[in-house]
């Protein structure tokens, strides 16, 4: 009888059985709870056991397989599912004092694939988002061109488009963790992340338009619409190259927070140059040195020195499930799951340890693999229940191997805040709780 | 014909050809729309438009539009990182902040700026914050020049233009102390940490730098609630299933702008509390100003509306308030 009504795990999922005395003991630390937890488990399957010949949920037929279900069309933009709603994005507490200049930060622990669903896309804003109204909207490329140009939404979309795959993380991703741990999950170690499918019109191809100065032109600003006009300087070999200025992102139009109507798509290069609310490009001979290329994003040295310009994102990864400030839910096999990247081009290879990096083994990495682009990798894992640490560690084309955060402090120290592309360790103890650690 | 000649007749024509090839596509700017948002400054000071303001008169557009935000003298980190402060005469004379070199210093605007470009071309788009673009010429200077007064740059009478900026551009503290030296700019520049891909018996030891401490493990909420109800895991649960008011508060944005017993953007609920402690309608008024959004009656920044905030928390909020 016992095996008819086995759930396949050991113990159930927590949240059936947890009462408010197991609450408070979850709370006050996990160890001496989870040896409870079993009992309580192996309670409730004795009682269910005893009381029927099999599930309820296969038992008895739920309303969903004896009742008509809603009509077509009966929310015209869909939602997730209300048993979702626990995936959003959250600001970090205490990391900014002001919701208009702030950061949200997406959900990985609860994602899949490479894709970012629009919605739960990280939000940058640096003084607060707009939704413009985009007949009214305007691009001018101007500067070093022979003939300054007025595009607007109607001529934009008319050009010859591309749409392409790539990832954008904030030159401050992970910047919170230079020190030491500071925050719980990977939601706030590396939520300004996210991935997209983007469409637009390459930027060469309206330099060209406009007849750009190719002695003379070596850098373009970009500025945004909103009020704090965001500007920021990119080199003409990137410009050139795979820049895009996007209207669309992951099939429909930008969303507002993402900088409908017009974004800056700059592959490989730090969330910050990819300008919102496009309005405007130059092309001129020097740097522009905007605010946010003198007074930040720009990296600490131990020397005292400030590095400027440090634009791209290097190869990183992180093993988003088991993730910290989750629970494993029982010994046994796992499909341990995470996101690698490079601002360099593709994502050759990555390795994952379970013992703090001893040991690698090579993980299997899901198609496509593009450049610029996350890549989804999978490891199985049999957890025998005693401590162990996850750690992932991405190589990409050039040969470069993302370092250990010793290996980072060493060379930049530990006041930079931005471009922490170290190896993640989380930790599962004994109960299998996972937590966010740092080890040498 | 020579190769030169040959070769600038092929550009000319592909010039040609690009703005031929999409006809019909955008138009020639305006020399008016080009003057409109051609508002860059460049650290060369390439776009400055010509101008002055003293020391004065940035003192008085400081005090009733600025210091609310970054206090008296710049030096507030209640709302924003602090402007002034750290930087010394002998900075003033290396070009270099010596407090970069320290652990644990906050860093202000002026202990990293590089450029007085920069400051001035950000006053002029981005300030103030409620009001981007809304300052005159002048005013921009004044504004810079009252910044630099603050932080022992300039003396008090000084008048700043376009004519003396590029000298006082010399007394900037931390002028000499930012470099490109580095190959994270190039996408084929060379890394400065390097990691080897070893595969067995790498490390002799692991040893534990940090750990995510116990007593924080509520500082981001409740994760059972930030994770998935279903798979292999699940979110640990750090905190109470009932959020208490201050949690409430933090979570729908009211402690961004507002401390309990310190100003922050808006007033101090504390004093919000005390303005209205004898009055009995105030409950409903503040309601209606929680949903609806107020008139700017505790300073330059009006309180924003919150439509969606469930009507049973917008009063618990409100009384939770009138209590502090």
């Amino acid at each position: 009888m016992a095996q008819v009504v086995r759930t396949g795990r050991l113990r159930r999922a927590p949240e059936g059985f947890l009462d408010a005395e197991a609450i408070v003991a979850v709370q006050s630390g996990r160890r001496d709870f989870l040896r409870r937890a079993f009992a309580f488990a192996a309670a409730a399957a004795t009682t269910q056991a005893a009381a029927a010949d099999g599930e309820a949920a296969i038992l008895e037929l739920p309303e969903h397989s004896k009742a008509l279900g809603q009509p077509v069309a009966a929310r015209g933009y869909g939602l997730p599912s209300q048993f979702e709603k626990n995936l959003q994005r959250r600001e970090s507490p205490g990391l900014t004092r002001v919701s208009g200049a702030s950061v949200s930060f997406t959900p990985l622990q609860g994602l899949f694939g490479i894709i970012t669903p629009s919605g739960l896309h990280f939000e940058r804003h640096h003084q607060g988002w707009w939704d413009i109204d985009p007949s009214r909207h305007r691009l001018m490329v101007m500067g070093l061109v022979r003939e300054p140009r007025v595009y607007t939404m109607d001529d934009l979309m008319r050009l010859p488009a591309v749409s392409r795959m790539h990832f954008i993380e904030c030159g401050a991703n992970t910047g919170m963790e230079w020190g030491n741990v500071a925050v719980p999950t990977v939601q706030y170690t590396h939520g300004m992340l996210a991935c997209c499918e983007y469409t637009g019109v390459l930027l060469s191809t309206l330099l060209e338009h406009c007849g750009f100065d190719r002695a003379r032109g070596k850098y373009v600003l970009a500025e945004g619409a909103d009020g704090s006009g965001l500007t920021r300087t990119i080199a003409i070999e990137r410009a050139l190259d795979d820049v895009m200025v996007a209207w669309a992102m992951n099939g429909e139009m930008l969303r507002p927070e993402n900088g409908y109507p017009l974004r800056l798509v700059a592959p490989g290069l730090q969330g910050v140059s990819w300008v919102k609310w496009l309005r405007r490009i130059k092309v001129g001979d020097e740097p522009f040195g905007t605010k946010d290329e003198v007074l930040h994003y720009v990296d600490l040295m131990p020397d005292g020195t400030l590095r400027q310009y440090t634009s791209i994102q290097e190869c990183k990864s992180v093993i988003t499930s088991p993730s910290g400030g989750q629970f494993l839910l029982d010994k046994g096999y796992y499909n341990v799951t995470g996101l690698a990247w490079s601002g360099r081009g593709r994502v050759k290879r990555v390795d994952v340890s379970f013992d703090g990096g001893r040991n690698w083994r090579t993980a299997t990495i899901e198609q496509p693999v593009l450049p610029k682009c996350l890549v989804r990798f999978n490891i199985g894992w049999a957890w025998d229940g005693r401590p162990a640490i996850l750690q992932s560690r991405a190589i990409d084309q050039t040969g470069y191997v993302q370092p250990k955060i010793n290996q980072l402090r060493e060379v930049r120290g530990t006041r930079s805040i931005y471009h922490n592309n170290a190896i993640q360790s989380w930790k599962v103890d004994g109960s299998g709780e996972v937590s966010n650690v740092q080890v040498y | 014909m020579s190769r030169f000649i040959e070769a600038s007749l092929l550009m000319l024509a592909l010039a040609a050809n690009a703005a031929e090839r999409f006809p019909g596509v955008g138009r020639a700017a305006t020399p008016a729309e080009i003057r409109a948002w051609d508002i860059d400054v460049r650290p060369d000071f390439q776009g400055l438009p010509s101008g002055s303001g003293s020391v004065a008169q940035g003192q008085k557009i400081w005090d009733g539009k600025c210091a609310s935000c970054h206090g008296t003298f710049g030096e507030s980190n209640e709302v924003f990182a602090p402007i002034v402060g750290g930087t010394t005469a002998a900075d003033i004379r290396s070009g270099r902040v010596k407090a970069l070199t320290q652990a644990d210093v906050t860093r202000t605007s002026l202990m990293k700026l590089s450029s007085l470009s920069t400051l001035w071309d950000y006053v002029n788009r981005a300030m103030p914050w409620d009001a981007p673009k809304s300052l005159a010429v002048d005013d921009v200077y004044a504004v810079v020049a009252y910044v630099l007064y603050l932080g022992d740059i300039l003396p008090a009478g000084f008048v700043l233009t376009d004519r003396n900026i590029a000298s006082v551009q010399g007394m900037l503290p931390n002028r000499n102390g930012m470099t490109r030296r580095h190959g994270l700019w190039d996408v084929r520049g060379a890394p400065d940490v390097k990691n080897t891909a070893c595969m067995h018996d790498c490390a002799t030891q692991v040893t534990m730098a940090s750990v995510f401490p116990d007593w924080a493990k509520a500082s981001h909420g409740d994760l059972s609630q930030q994770n998935r109800l279903v798979g292999p895991v699940r979110g640990n649960v750090t905190a109470a299933q009932a959020l208490d008011t201050a949690t409430l508060a933090r979570r729908n944005g009211c402690l961004s702008c507002h401390g309990i017993d310190k100003r922050l953007v808006g007033p101090a609920f504390r004093d919000v509390s005390a303005r209205y402690k004898a009055d009995a309608g105030a409950e409903e008024r503040l309601a209606q100003k929680l949903r609806k959004g107020g008139s700017g009656a505790w300073g330059p920044l009006a309180m924003p509306p919150y439509p969606d905030l469930a009507e049973a928390d917008l009063r618990v909020l409100v009384r939770w308030v009138l209590a502090q």
